[in-house]
């Protein structure tokens, strides 16, 4: 009776090794094929160099430009509204329907598919506000899809400073914005850091809600305005590989590009880990 | 004193104003949405729209049958969550019942990576790497099939699951957990007995969010799947292409002219899909509020 408990325990174990070890082993594989077709492609020449020859040859340089205006774009705008709407939750909301509400809404937004965004941002910025096919329609829209994950982060940051240090600014007779601005937001600013650095990695990699608010499939110049259309890294990547006649011509320069956004990504979170557990230590000691 | 005081109500409305701020996408959000989709169907029946079997945007008459894409989303999805709910499961069972601090310190940040990958690059690796091996294996006329796009998701969503129910798991009081240790049945048997059930409305909550993740993906199955748009069979229908919601949208959108009936039936579908991906977060957030142990 025993030993057969044993021997089902035996089994359960060794499947669910057998589960954690395919989905390390995801990771791996998926790791191994980028990494290991895209280095030979990556060069400075690769990076700083404009596309030629319809795109079968030479660099990605305006894809990286186009991304990275739309990361400075996009948290230019949803970093301070994201952190003023964490400090209103968690330092001035009081229970009730209104704050209900907006938990509600935060929620949902975090959960609404980014092709959704794309089509919202198409028929509002690029549309209705006649923003045209453009970096600002599509950084609005981005902001929009990461607001959620900004909140999120600045809620937790706040949570984790101790009362006692609201209570004795308080105490001191000092008021309660003053409070929030020189006590509780400094000690709260790492790991809101780390939060905005994480949606970074989002915006880098987001494809759908700029392919219908203003990605270019080609452009032979930078974008000269917020209301320039743009390349994009992760469109560059969906338009080499599935579109166009030199599919399998341009395969390194497709492992190239998944390689530079996976690096952007993976380099972007190991930041925010390390920042995180820092702090962390720190205020434990 | 008084000036101070006015200063203080000034930026807590200022707060408040932000805080609102996401209330006010979603409002926004629903009805640009709703307005373009609604226009449809003053050209195009409802009806016609929900029961259709072919989605036919070019041709003369035109055809908009939700039906086709709306199953295609299914059952990619399904397949996904067939082999990604067990896998994920057992997974966060490892990482907060078997394995040590340290290993789970590792493992952690390792299946955050899945997370973190871009769907575009997951898309990627699915056509040029994925795709070439489910056509020989299986011995298809093509690759792109609803099975490679529902393994593919099935990854992507790895990372949902693992760690909200490994949250779940761990949220589980060690005093029951050792209460059953006390009575003399095996560790398997308590994970099984007694912390799986304890944790299974945070479980159920990850499979739902994790559902969501994948029907809202939209780059990788588009990538994957082939992009036909016929009514799949079951089991069947895994081995051909299907064209899913969120791939309709995203590859038909840059080809129609803006304010023409094929443009209002992209929206349409964008509509469904979101009041789909509404319907699941709202259940799950639900189950997910109620699973913490209160001690």
């Amino acid at each position: 009776m025993l030993s057969n408990a044993k021997l089902n325990e035996k089994i359960a174990f060794g499947l669910l090794r057998l589960a954690m070890g395919m989905v390390v082993a995801f990771v791996l594989v998926i790791l191994y094929y980028i990494v290991s077709n895209g280095y030979s492609a990556i060069s400075l020449d690769f990076i700083f160099s404009m596309p030629r020859n319809r795109m079968t040859e030479g660099g990605i340089y305006p894809a990286i430009v186009g991304t990275m205006y739309l990361i400075i774009g996009s948290m230019a705008v949803a970093l301070p509204l994201g952190i003023l709407s964490a400090i209103y939750l968690t330092e001035y909301a009081q229970p009730g329907r209104t704050t209900w509400t907006i938990e509600m809404a935060i929620n949902n937004l975090a959960g609404t598919p980014s092709v959704v965004f794309g089509l919202f941002g198409l028929a509002m910025f690029v549309k209705y506000l006649g923003f045209g096919a453009s970096i600002l329609s599509a950084s609005l829209t981005l902001a929009l899809l990461i607001l959620p994950v900004i909140i999120r982060a600045s809620q937790e940051a706040l949570l984790t400073v101790p009362k006692e240090y609201r209570e004795a600014s308080l105490a001191l007779g000092v008021t309660k914005w003053e409070t929030i601005r020189r006590i509780v937001l400094p000690a709260a600013i790492p790991g809101m850091v780390t939060g905005a650095i994480l949606s970074i990695g989002r915006v880098a990699g987001e494809t759908a809600p700029i392919l219908l608010t203003g990605a270019a499939y080609f452009l032979p110049r930078l974008p000269d305005s917020v209301y320039s259309q743009f390349m994009a890294l992760p469109y560059h990547l969906y338009v080499l590989a599935t579109s166009g006649t030199n599919i399998a011509q341009t395969r390194p320069i497709q492992y190239g590009t998944a390689l530079i956004l996976l690096i952007i990504v993976l380099f972007v979170n190991i930041i925010a880990v390390s920042i995180r557990s820092h702090y962390r230590k720190k205020i434990n000691r | 004193m008084s000036n101070r005081h006015l200063k203080e109500k000034g930026i807590e409305s200022l707060l408040f104003a932000s805080g609102i701020v996401a209330v006010l996408a979603l409002f926004l959000l629903c009805i640009f949405l709703f307005r373009d989709g609604l226009l449809l169907f003053e050209a195009y029946p409802i009806s016609s729209f929900l029961t259709e079997t072919k989605w036919f945007p070019t041709s003369d008459p035109a055809h908009f049958g939700l039906l086709p894409l709306l199953l295609g989303s299914l059952i990619v999805t399904a397949g996904a969550i067939i082999f990604s709910v067990p896998l994920g499961i057992a997974a966060a069972i490892y990482i907060s019942e078997l394995a040590g601090p340290r290993t789970a310190g590792i493992l952690k940040p390792v299946t955050e990576i899945l997370a973190g990958i871009p769907s575009v690059v997951y898309g990627f690796f699915g056509l040029v790497i994925l795709v070439p091996v489910i056509q020989r294996t299986l011995d298809l006329p093509t690759g792109q099939t609803a099975l490679t796009g529902s393994i593919m998701l099935g990854i992507m969503a790895l990372p949902t699951i693992i760690s909200i129910s490994e949250d779940a798991i761990s949220s589980v009081p060690r005093a029951i957990k050792e209460g059953s240790l006390a009575l003399g049945s095996t560790k398997w048997q308590t994970i099984y007995k007694v912390t799986i059930p304890a944790a299974l409305s945070g479980i159920s909550a990850a499979v739902m969010l994790g559902v969501g993740r994948a029907i809202g993906e939209t780059m990788t199955v588009m990538m994957v799947t082939g992009n036909s748009a016929v009514i799949p069979g079951f089991p069947s229908g895994l081995f051909a292409p299907v064209k899913t919601m969120t791939a309709t949208i995203a590859l038909e959108m840059g080809e129609v002219p803006q304010g023409s009936e094929h443009f209002h039936a992209l929206f349409a579908i964008g509509s469904v899909l979101f009041i789909t991906t509404f319907i699941i977060n709202i259940i799950a957030n639900h189950i997910k509020r109620r699973y913490r142990f209160n001690l």
